[in-house]
C-alpha cells in the first residue's frame, strides 16, 4: 500500500515538473534568446533617447596629459548617466575624447569622435572612434601612448566590468594610430602611465 | 667647297659655327660614352690570374663591357638584330638591349639594370656575371659588388674590414677577416705589412684614410692593399712601436714617441725587417726590434676592448629608420619644421658606415631613402634576412615643449598575447627525406617574446653608452607595447633619439655633433653585445 502511494506521489510530482517546463521554461529560455544581447551588444553612436538620462550624472575619471608630459593625470569630472554599461562606456567615451578648456591638455586628437562601441562577454571593449585620430595625430611614442591609454584606462578605471579595450578607427582594427603603439589586441589598463 | 670659297664672311663665320658645334656634339657624345674614361674597374681574380676590366657609370648604374668579359671568361658573342647571344660551353644567354632581363638557357634572370648597345659595343650590369653567367659557368662567380671584384673559382679571398681607435698617445689598430684567415704582420721602415693566408684578400670598404684636423699626427696613416694578399699599413711620424696579439681579429698596439718627432719624419737608417708574428699564435713575442730603442717606455694606456667576439655572434644588424614617404613622422614646430623620417634616416645611415666599415658586420637598412615601408614589412626585412639585431629610429613629440631627451624601448606584451606566446610549443612535421623533425612554432606578432630578455639586457648596454653622450629622457629606458617590435624575431630596441618639439633638442636633432655622436654610441653598445653574446651572457 505504501508502495502504491509513492509510485503515486512520484507519478505526480513528475506530471509537476512536465507541466512547469512546458509551460514557464522553455517560453522563458525563447524569451532569453529573442531579446537580450548574447555574447557581442553592438551600441549604435546615435542612441535611442531612451538611453541615457538627461540632467542625471555620475562621477568618472578622466583623463589628461600631465604637467611632465609623459603620464597622465586623472580628473574626477560630472559625466551624464547611462542606463545601463553600454550607454554608460559610451558617455564615459565621449567625455574623454571631448575638447578641454585650458590648462588641461587632451591627450586625445580635436576633433574625434565615437562612432561605436561593444562589450564582449569577457570584458573586451571594442571602441570605434573617427579617422581624425590617425590624421591629427602629432606622432611620437609618448603621444601616441598617451592617446591610447586614455581611452583604455578610462573605461578600464570608470567600469569594473571592463578588462581591456581595443581601439577601431573607422569600423576597422589599425595596427597603431601613427606608427607606434601595437592595437591588433585589446589592452589592458595601464596604471604605469597615470600619475 | 667651291660654295665655301665663294660665299660671305657672314655664310663663313656661320659654317665654321656649326662646324664647331658638331665637333662639340661628337665630342660630347664620346664623353657621354664614357667607356674611355671607367670611373674604377672589375677586378677579375682568379687562380691563375688577375685582370682589371674598366667600369662605365651609366646613369647611377654601373656597366661592363661585355667584349672584355667574353676575353677574359672565354665566352663566344654573336650579334643579332638588337639581340646577343652569349654562349659558353654550349649554353646560352640571351640579352635584348635596354631590357633589364636575361634569359638564361631558357629562364628569365632579372638585372639590376638594362644592358646598352652603344657605338657597337655592348655593356652589362655588375651582376650579369652573378645571376646570368653565374649559372651557366662551370665554376663559382662570386661577385663581391663593393669592392668590384669577381672572384673566379673556389678561392680563399677573405673579407677585411678595419678599426682604428687613436687613444691619446696611441693606438689601436683591429683587423677582422671573414672567413677567418690566418695572417702575419711584419715591419718594413715606415709601413707594415699583414699577409694573410689566402688566395686574395676583398680590401677595406671604404679604405681607411686619416682624416680631420689630427690627420698628420695619426700613427696610422692608411691602409691600403698592397699585394693581392697582402694590407699596407701607412706609419705616420708619431709612430715608435707596435705589438700584434694572434688570433681573428688580429689587434696591433701601436705607440707613438714620446717626445716631438725630429725633423725628418722616417728613420733615417733602415729598420730591420721583423721576423713573421704568426697571428694565429697566442702570445706574440715578447719583446719586438723599434726604430727608437733608446725611449723610455710609454705610460700604460686604456685601449678600449679587444673585438675578441667571434663574427657568428653578429653578422647583420638590420637598422629601421622610422617612418617616410607620406608618413612624416613626428614635426618640429612650424612650417617648415624638421620632420622626423629625415632624422631617423639621416642617422641610420651614419649608423651603417660606421657599423660596416669599423666592425665589418652586414647592415640593413629597412629603407634607404624617403619611401613609406609597412611596419611588417620592416620587420620581415630582418627576419628573413636572420639579423642578430633590430633597432629603430625614432624622433618623439609631446605637447609640452619642455620635454627633452632620448628613450630606449624595448617590447612589452599584452596578458592575453604573452599567455598566446607560452601555449605555443614545438610541433613534430614529416620531413622530406622521411623521419619526423620537430619545429619550433614562433607566431608572427609575438616572435619577440621569445628575446625580450636579451632586448632588455641590449637597452641597459645602449642607456651605458648614451649616457655623457647626448641627452637623456627622465625615465630613459621603458617598455612598452611597440608594434615594429612585436613581430622581431631577435634582440630589438626603438630609440626616440629626442624631442622635435622642443626648439632646442630640434636644433641638436639636426646637427652633425649630436648624429656622430648618437651614433657612436650606438656602435659601442653594438661591440658590448656582440662581445656579451659571444661569451655566452644573455640577460
Amino acid at each position: 500500500m505504501k508502495g502504491r502511494q509513492a509510485a503515486i506521489a512520484v507519478a505526480v510530482a513528475l506530471a509537476a515538473a512536465l507541466a512547469w517546463l512546458v509551460f514557464v521554461g522553455v517560453p522563458r529560455r525563447y524569451a532569453n534568446n529573442a531579446t537580450p544581447a548574447p555574447s557581442f551588444s553592438p551600441f549604435s553612436a546615435a542612441p535611442s533617447a531612451s538611453a541615457s538620462t538627461p540632467g542625471r550624472t555620475i562621477k568618472a575619471k578622466l583623463f589628461y596629459v600631465a604637467g611632465d608630459g609623459t603620464h597622465l593625470t586623472s580628473i574626477e569630472r560630472d559625466v551624464n548617466y547611462g542606463d545601463g554599461t553600454l550607454e554608460q562606456a559610451r558617455e564615459i567615451v565621449a567625455a574623454q575624447i571631448a575638447a578641454v578648456p585650458d590648462p588641461l591638455v587632451s591627450p586625445v586628437p580635436e576633433g574625434t569622435t565615437l562612432r561605436a562601441l561593444f562589450i564582449t562577454d569577457h570584458g573586451d571593449a571594442y571602441v570605434d572612434l573617427s579617422g581624425s585620430i590617425m590624421s591629427g595625430h602629432p606622432g611620437g611614442v609618448t603621444n601616441e601612448l598617451l592617446t591610447v591609454y586614455a581611452i583604455v584606462d578610462v573605461l578600464t578605471t570608470n567600469l569594473p566590468s571592463v578588462s581591456a579595450v581595443q581601439i577601431l578607427v573607422d569600423g576597422k582594427e589599425v595596427d597603431t594610430l601613427a606608427g607606434h603603439v601595437d592595437l591588433r589586441r585589446p589592452l589592458e589598463k595601464n596604471t604605469a602611465l597615470v600619475q | 667647297m667651291v660654295d665655301i670659297e665663294i660665299c660671305s664672311l657672314h655664310v663663313r663665320s656661320r659654317l665654321l659655327f656649326l662646324t664647331v658645334t658638331a665637333s662639340s656634339v661628337l665630342l660630347g657624345l664620346a664623353v657621354g660614352l664614357s667607356s674611355q674614361t671607367p670611373a674604377s674597374a672589375l677586378t677579375l681574380v682568379s687562380k691563375e690570374t688577375r685582370r682589371t676590366i674598366p667600369i662605365t657609370p651609366v646613369g647611377d648604374q654601373e656597366l661592363v663591357p661585355l667584349d672584355d668579359l667574353a676575353q677574359a671568361l672565354q665566352l663566344e658573342l654573336q650579334e643579332s638584330l638588337g639581340t646577343m647571344t652569349v654562349s659558353y660551353k654550349g649554353k646560352t644567354i640571351f640579352l635584348t638591349a635596354d631590357q633589364p632581363l636575361a634569359q638564361v638557357t631558357g629562364r628569365m634572370v632579372s638585372l639590376s639594370s638594362a644592358p646598352t648597345r652603344r657605338a657597337s659595343r655592348w655593356y652589362v650590369p655588375l651582376d650579369f656575371t652573378s645571376r646570368a653567367l653565374g649559372p651557366i659557368y662551370d665554376v663559382r662567380l662570386d661577385l663581391r659588388r663593393a669592392a668590384h671584384m669577381l672572384v673566379v673559382g673556389d678561392l680563399r679571398v677573405p673579407r677585411v674590414a678595419v678599426r682604428y681607435d687613436p687613444l691619446g698617445g696611441a693606438g689601436r689598430l683591429t683587423i677582422e677577416s671573414t672567413p677567418r684567415t690566418p695572417s702575419t704582420v711584419t715591419q718594413d721602415r715606415d709601413r707594415l705589412v699583414i699577409r694573410f693566408d689566402a688566395d686574395a684578400i676583398e680590401p677595406p670598404n671604404p679604405p681607411f684614410r686619416a682624416a680631420g684636423a689630427q690627420a698628420a699626427d695619426s700613427i696610422v696613416q692608411a691602409v691600403r692593399l698592397g699585394d693581392p694578399t697582402t694590407l699596407i699599413v701607412d706609419l705616420g711620424r708619431r709612430f715608435a712601436r707596435y705589438s700584434a696579439s694572434g688570433g681573428d681579429p688580429l689587434v696591433i698596439d701601436l705607440d707613438a714617441v714620446v717626445a716631438p718627432p725630429p725633423t725628418s719624419t722616417i728613420p733615417a737608417t733602415p729598420a730591420p725587417t721583423t721576423p713573421s708574428i704568426p697571428t694565429t699564435s697566442a702570445p706574440p713575442p715578447p719583446t719586438r726590434p723599434s726604430p727608437a730603442p733608446s725611449l723610455p717606455p710609454p705610460p700604460p694606456i686604456e685601449l678600449p676592448p679587444l673585438l675578441a667576439a667571434t663574427s657568428a655572434a653578429m653578422r647583420t644588424v638590420a637598422i629601421d629608420p622610422g617612418h617616410g614617404g607620406e608618413d612624416e613622422g613626428a614635426h618640429a614646430f612650424g612650417v617648415d619644421g624638421t620632420k622626423e623620417k629625415d632624422i631617423t634616416l639621416a642617422v641610420a645611415r651614419r649608423l651603417k658606415t660606421m657599423l660596416e666599415g669599423r666592425l665589418g658586420v652586414r647592415v640593413l637598412l629597412t629603407r634607404e631613402d624617403d619611401r613609406g615601408v609597412a611596419l611588417d614589412r620592416r620587420t620581415s626585412l630582418a627576419n628573413n634576412n636572420k639579423a642578430d639585431l633590430f633597432i629603430s629610429l625614432h624622433a618623439n613629440a609631446s605637447p609640452r615643449r619642455s620635454l627633452a631627451g632620448a628613450t630606449i624601448y624595448s617590447a612589452a606584451f599584452a596578458t592575453a598575447a604573452a599567455r598566446d606566446a607560452a601555449t605555443e610549443g614545438s610541433e613534430r612535421v614529416p620531413t622530406f627525406a622521411g623521419g619526423l623533425r620537430d619545429i619550433q612554432l614562433v607566431p608572427w606578432d609575438l616572435a619577440q617574446t621569445h628575446h625580450l630578455d636579451q632586448s632588455t639586457m641590449f637597452a641597459g648596454m645602449l642607456l651605458q653608452q648614451l649616457t655623457d653622450r647626448v641627452p637623456l629622457a627622465q625615465t630613459p629606458v621603458e617598455t612598452a607595447p611597440l608594434r615594429v617590435l612585436a613581430s622581431a624575431n631577435m634582440p630589438a630596441v626603438l630609440v626616440e633619439m629626442g624631442y622635435l618639439t622642443n626648439p632646442e633638442q630640434d636644433r641638436l636633432l639636426t646637427s652633425d655633433a649630436f648624429q656622430s655622436a648618437f651614433a657612436q654610441g650606438v656602435y659601442d653598445a653594438v661591440v658590448k653585445f656582440r662581445d656579451a653574446i659571444a661569451a655566452g651572457i644573455t640577460r
